[in-house]
């Protein structure tokens, strides 16, 4: 049997500043080489806290219990700091969430671009200029050039997300992970940087995790889908099979709670109480938290 | 180039900032531009009004003053100790300010709670008595000057740029970093330092202002520079003494004065606004 690129197992987590309230209960999910897994929940989830886990960017208020992280077999977790360091940016990187924020306004964007490159790669300043022109290319922006050239607030949002993606997968990276990439872009351009990942993921062979609250943008582009509730696995799976036949009450109101473009006047039905406290009940917390 | 540019269509930054380069110029070519020697007494010449009153004495066109030294180039070769004051006190202050700042937005912690507490303290101090003893402890003196305001204000970067540097901080930019690899310190000098600076720059002018008008204060009060060396603020004290026989003695450091400071504190608004749009977005 071949190992998984990514295998957490029983990983839990509290936080400090909450009083040692529970921020990951027990997850365990595993990533293939070259899948691209979906991670929803509502805010609070624990989504996010797995994507920091797996960056090694855990907050400091952020404290791991229990479990493991392996990366290609190896501990990420109990990794010395040094070899760490060579893992994170190469194999491991992340398209940011805010397109707004996530470039630095003070540096040109060919600076910002070859970091990565000249960090890790030990690249020259000819040679990233090169390779970072081919990137740009490949995430279809006319006149590299110019853009190379540029500060962030010269360029629109999509134009800044697709320089994101091309930086996180300058290194021809195993892992990318994807914080809510397109939450901050209006949806035609969503749509474009969707196909944008996909597209980039299947060149590059990597994997994707990919951090979502939103069950349209899972049904584009992930193979598969771990959803969470208040740091807890609810239901994982294949997404078709996940979207058509839920297995879970909360995955089934969820899917009901969502827009339905087939019907538009039936407008939105949130989801119900009892869902809440049937997961409540099934994790074991006494109330509603977040 | 780019950031030039936008600087350029701010017209507080062009009129002020061209006002502060003549003033500079005119600092530095002092001895070239007085039409007479800012120390040289001639007690027949004594309170001659300006150039324009009946009874003018001619080329002396702003009048003298008790002791019959021109107050033109008295007031030319006072730019020399305000605008040196300005910019070494100032360019200290920073540089210790912004040290300060900087360990205390980025590593938090204990260099925080420490780098606060300090601030905290400080502000607790009524500024110009602070300056008033300061000086009296250390000595008059041009050095003593400068230390003084530098003691004083580097509070001011201090807790503007530990601010600017929090905010930051909280910016994705900042964890891209942080996942590409760089070391924290790195992070802060290359990532967060290029975008404090626009306030930083901003703060600098007018730090400058106030530096200059604590200068005078201080000659004002005959703490700073022993009186042969022409100052704004060492004029007008002697200027006070003696304003019903001759204003004009009073009035020119004044206007000078106050030019330079409104320059600075306008170059420093105008700064800020211009380079906001440019950085930040």
């Amino acid at each position: 049997m071949t190992q998984p690129l990514v295998a957490i197992e029983g990983l839990s987590a509290i936080s400090t500043r909450d009083g040692g309230a529970p921020v990951l209960r027990d997850v365990s999910l595993t990533l293939e080489k070259g899948e691209v897994r979906g991670l929803v929940g509502e805010s609070g989830a624990g989504k996010s806290t797995i994507a920091k886990a797996l960056l090694g960017i855990l907050p400091s208020t952020v404290k791991v219990t229990g479990g493991f992280i392996r990366f290609e077999g190896r501990d990420l977790l109990a990794m010395p700091r040094r070899e760490l360091s060579d893992i994170m940016g190469r194999d491991i990187t992340l398209i940011p969430q805010d397109p707004q924020t996530a470039l630095n306004p003070a540096r040109r964007i060919e600076a910002q671009l070859t970091d990565g490159l000249r960090l890790k790669l030990g690249m020259g300043k000819g040679q990233a200029h090169e390779r970072a022109l081919q990137l740009l290319d490949e995430v279809q922006i006319r006149n590299p050039k110019r853009v190379l050239a540029a500060y962030p607030h010269e360029l629109s949002g999509g134009m800044r997300q697709r320089i994101l993606i091309a930086s996180a997968f300058a290194l021809n990276p195993k892992l990318v992970v994807a914080d809510e990439p397109t939450t901050a872009l209006d949806v035609t351009v969503q749509k474009e940087i969707l196909r944008l990942i996909r597209r980039m993921q299947e060149a590059h062979g990597t994997a994707v995790i990919f951090v979502t609250h939103d069950l349209g943008v899972v049904a584009k582009i992930c193979d598969r889908v771990t959803l969470l509730y208040a740091g807890k696995v609810i239901e994982d799976g294949a997404t078709a099979d996940m979207l058509t036949q839920p297995k879970h009450i909360y995955t089934s109101a969820l899917i009901a709670a969502g827009p339905r473009y087939d019907r538009p006047n039936a407008g939105l039905e949130p989801v119900p109480e009892a869902v809440f406290r049937q997961l409540r009940a099934e994790i074991g917390i006494a109330e509603r938290r977040v | 180039m780019k950031t030039i540019k936008p600087l350029l269509r701010e017209p507080r930054v062009v009129i002020a900032g061209g006002f502060l380069l003549l003033l500079l110029l005119i600092a530095i070519f002092a001895p070239y531009i007085a039409p007479k020697d800012p120390l040289e007494q001639d007690l027949m010449l004594g309170n001659m009004p300006p150039a324009t009153s009946p009874g003018a004495e001619p080329g002396f066109y702003l009048g003298t003053d008790d002791l019959g030294r021109d107050v033109l180039s008295r007031v030319l070769y006072g730019s020399r100790i305000a605008l040196t004051v300005a910019f070494v006190a100032a360019s200290l202050s920073a540089i210790i300010g912004t040290l300060m700042g900087l360990a205390a937005g980025w590593y938090g912690g204990w260099a925080d709670r420490i780098i606060s507490r300090l601030v905290d303290i400080w502000m607790a101090f009524p500024p110009v008595l602070l300056s008033v003893l300061l000086v009296a402890v250390l000595g008059s003196g041009l050095h003593s000057v400068i230390a003084a305001i530098v003691i004083i204000d580097w509070t001011r970067f201090c807790r503007v740029v530990r601010a600017e540097t929090m905010a930051q901080a909280q910016l994705d930019y900042v964890m891209a970093a942080e996942t590409i690899g760089f070391s924290r310190s790195h992070i802060l000098w290359r990532e967060i330092l290029p975008n404090v600076a626009p306030v930083l720059i901003a703060l600098f002018s007018l730090e400058m202002g106030i530096a200059v008008i604590v200068e005078a204060i201080l000659s004002f009060v005959g703490l700073s520079l022993s009186s042969d060396i022409p100052t704004w603020g060492g004029m007008i004290a002697q200027g006070r003494q003696m304003i019903h026989q001759g204003w004009w003695v009073f009035v020119f450091p004044l206007i000078a004065l106050f030019a330079t400071v409104l320059a600075f504190n306008q170059l420093g608004n105008g700064l800020r606004k211009a380079l906001d749009p440019v950085m930040r977005r």
